[in-house]
């Protein structure tokens, strides 16, 4: 179906449009309708998803292991859906939180390039173009986190660069072993051949380096360096759109290949997956609590929430897989959510650190009542969506016996509480700091300001509402991830 | 630099260049060249003024600024995909038109309007570094 490609070119043409234009208004306006458009298709080719089962398209009419093929499965639609959701908050945000002296409409431009990359690495079946998608979200990204041009932004976006394009070395240097394995890069096709194949224990080199590369972009331990030292530079508009896309798409790509093809072996890699899963919950959780940087302890909670997902497709049965995809899009919404809530705390106080903030319950309950959403969700509090996506996981780690991945999954809860609690305790509950400051502050936010986070605090309320149906769509998600029969032959034999 | 033979020569090597950079785009589809290579030399051409004369009156030659000859060459781009939407083959499929010319033929598709915009993209890309990084500060 030629719509599959639209999640890419819509916001190709946007970039072309967003170059011409110059006025800022008009880059935001324009941005905003974008988004719109974007979250629109997505809805709409998920329910075609639903409908019709897996879409596929061969581009240029190059047949399947030959051409490159763009596939929208369930978890490729949610996945899309959910990050349209958030291209939208960011884009209403951007107008009130993005002023850059004469360039604040260049940051439209790379906003849509990002996206695009990202959309591009949900929908792809092949995994070269994987790696395109991968460096066009790469040399976006950089892009904005140095928009700013300040030393500490450069900084930061030099780290950020040079450990990912390690981690893309890695991932070029596994695509080519596994093309002089098997003759191709067909995603479906790899499959087909690696299933069938008694000697395909032999993937277990290529399949390392992917490992590596991915655990980069998802920021596992031990590999996450490059995430605390660049993502608390930036604009927070910015930070919010990494926090909630960049590293999911290295679990997604996680997902996709350690369920579609390699998948022989499979008690060394969940095995290796499910210590990595365990440290990362642990080392983010407990970094995150030493610090007083609104931004560093998200930062660090990012990580700890990726081991969760991973935790998922360690334990590799159809709830944990369901349960991982629950809390990839649940993590997704309520992080950026917070690093939103960071960004209004820094604007009524003129700081990200919390020991020189506080009384903020007094001064604007509303953006109190914004924080707790996101922050009740990413503990686990019920009836939010965090609740159910722990609540699956946990169930089905004591369903399949791991039993000590499930107690370091309930004991970072608490860690997360705790560091929540802080930000809590410090910035809302505590007594202002009398410190002069400089510059007038605002005593309260416009509705605006407030409307981007409203918008992702409904959604968190609604996921965690209406829990079951959505856990029917990651449940499909999962089953066709585990029986990747339905992809293979939707994809070579369309 | 301020030398003589390189500004007069320039005025011509410009030109020269710029034809050089149009031959390999239009054989680029079955022979070496195409949109990429040609874009390099095209820019080569301008870059080639700004050293003999200045950036910034290399900058005044061009009729457009490098970020809008970036969108016209995206532009080419997507335009590329579209013939085949109408024909209602898969999305960038080659679709090929054979022109009478006389004697000859000339084959026009859509891959070399993919091509062209490569080309511009190409041009952009290239001058808008070079400028950029010949702005003093």
């Amino acid at each position: 179906m030629a719509l599959t490609a639209l999640p890419i070119l819509i916001p190709f043409i946007f970039i072309i449009i967003l170059i011409l234009v110059r006025s800022t208004i008009w880059a935001r306006r324009i941005a905003i309708f974008g988004t719109i458009l974007l979250l629109l298709v997505s809805v709409g080719l998920f329910s075609e998803v639903t409908k019709r089962g897996i879409l596929t398209l061969t581009m240029g009419g190059w047949k399947a292991p030959f051409g490159i093929t763009l596939v929208i499965d369930y978890l490729s639609g949610l996945m899309l859906i959910v990050s349209a959701v958030i291209a939208l908050a960011i884009a209403l945000y951007s107008t009130k939180f993005i002023d850059y002296p004469h360039k604040s409409h260049r940051f439209y431009v790379f906003f849509f390039s990002l996206i695009m990359g990202l959309n591009g690495s949900f929908t792809t079946g092949d995994v070269f173009n994987l790696y395109v998608w991968f460096e066009v979200m790469l040399m976006s990204s950089f892009v904005l986190i140095t928009l700013g041009s300040k030393k500490k932004q450069i900084e930061g976006g030099i780290k950020y660069l040079a450990l990912n394009l390690i981690g893309s070395m890695l991932f070029l240097a596994g695509l080519g072993l596994l093309y002089g394995k098997t003759g191709t890069l067909n995603m479906a096709h790899l499959a087909k051949i690696l299933i069938y194949d008694q000697q395909s224990i032999f993937m277990n080199t290529s399949a390392i380096l992917f490992f590596i590369a991915f655990g980069i972009k998802a920021a596992v331990f031990p590999l996450f360096f490059w995430l605390p030292a660049s993502y608390h530079t930036p604009n927070i508009t910015i930070s919010s759109l990494f926090a909630g896309l960049l590293t999911k798409v290295g679990v997604y790509a996680l997902f996709r290949f350690f369920t579609l093809f390699f998948i022989q072996d499979q008690q060394f890699w969940h095995t290796i997956i499910l210590v990595i899963a365990g440290f990362t919950m642990v080392f983010g959780g407990m970094a995150a609590s030493i610090y007083y940087d609104t931004r560093r302890i998200l930062s660090y909670h990012i990580i700890s929430q990726i081991g969760y997902m991973v935790m998922g497709l360690g334990i590799f049965s159809p709830l944990a897989l369901a349960g991982g995809i629950f809390f990839m899009m649940h993590n997704m919404i309520a992080k950026t959510n917070t690093f939103l809530v960071a960004g209004m705390m820094a604007r009524l106080k003129g700081t990200f650190y919390l020991k020189d903030v506080g009384g903020l319950f007094k001064q604007d309950p509303l953006v109190a009542v914004l924080f707790i959403i996101p922050a009740f969700a990413l503990a686990g509090i019920p009836p939010l969506s965090g609740f159910f996506a722990k609540f699956v996981l946990i169930k089905a780690g004591i369903e399949a016996e791991q039993w000590v991945i499930t107690m370091v999954a309930v004991l970072t809860g608490m860690l997360t509480l705790y560091s929540m609690i802080k930000i809590w305790n410090e910035a809302f509950l505590k007594k202002a700091p009398e410190i002069p400051s400089e510059k007038r502050l605002p005593a309260k936010l416009s509705l605006m300001e407030l409307l981007p986070s409203i918008l992702l605090g409904l959604i968190s309320i609604a996921m965690g509402l209406f829990a079951p149906q959505i856990f029917d769509f990651t449940f499909e998600a999962a089953n066709q991830l585990i029986n990747p029969i339905n992809y293979i032959e939707g994809v070579l034999n369309n | 630099m301020n030398s003589t033979l390189l500004q007069i020569a320039s005025k011509y090597v410009q030109w020269l260049l710029i034809l050089v950079a149009v031959i390999a785009l239009f054989r680029g589809h079955n022979y070496p060249g195409g949109g990429f290579i040609g874009g390099l030399l095209a820019g080569l051409a301008i870059v080639y003024r700004g050293f003999a004369f200045s950036m910034s009156e290399a900058r005044k030659q061009l009729p457009l600024s490098p970020e809008i000859i970036i969108a016209i060459g995206l532009f080419f781009v997507v335009a590329s995909f579209m013939p085949a939407l109408f024909t209602g083959s898969p999305l960038m499929k080659g679709e090929w038109y054979k022109l009478q010319l006389g004697f000859t033929e000339l084959k026009l598709g859509s891959p070399f309007i993919f091509d062209i915009g490569v080309f511009f993209t190409v041009i952009g890309v290239a001058i808008s570094f070079v400028f950029s990084l010949n702005k003093k500060e």
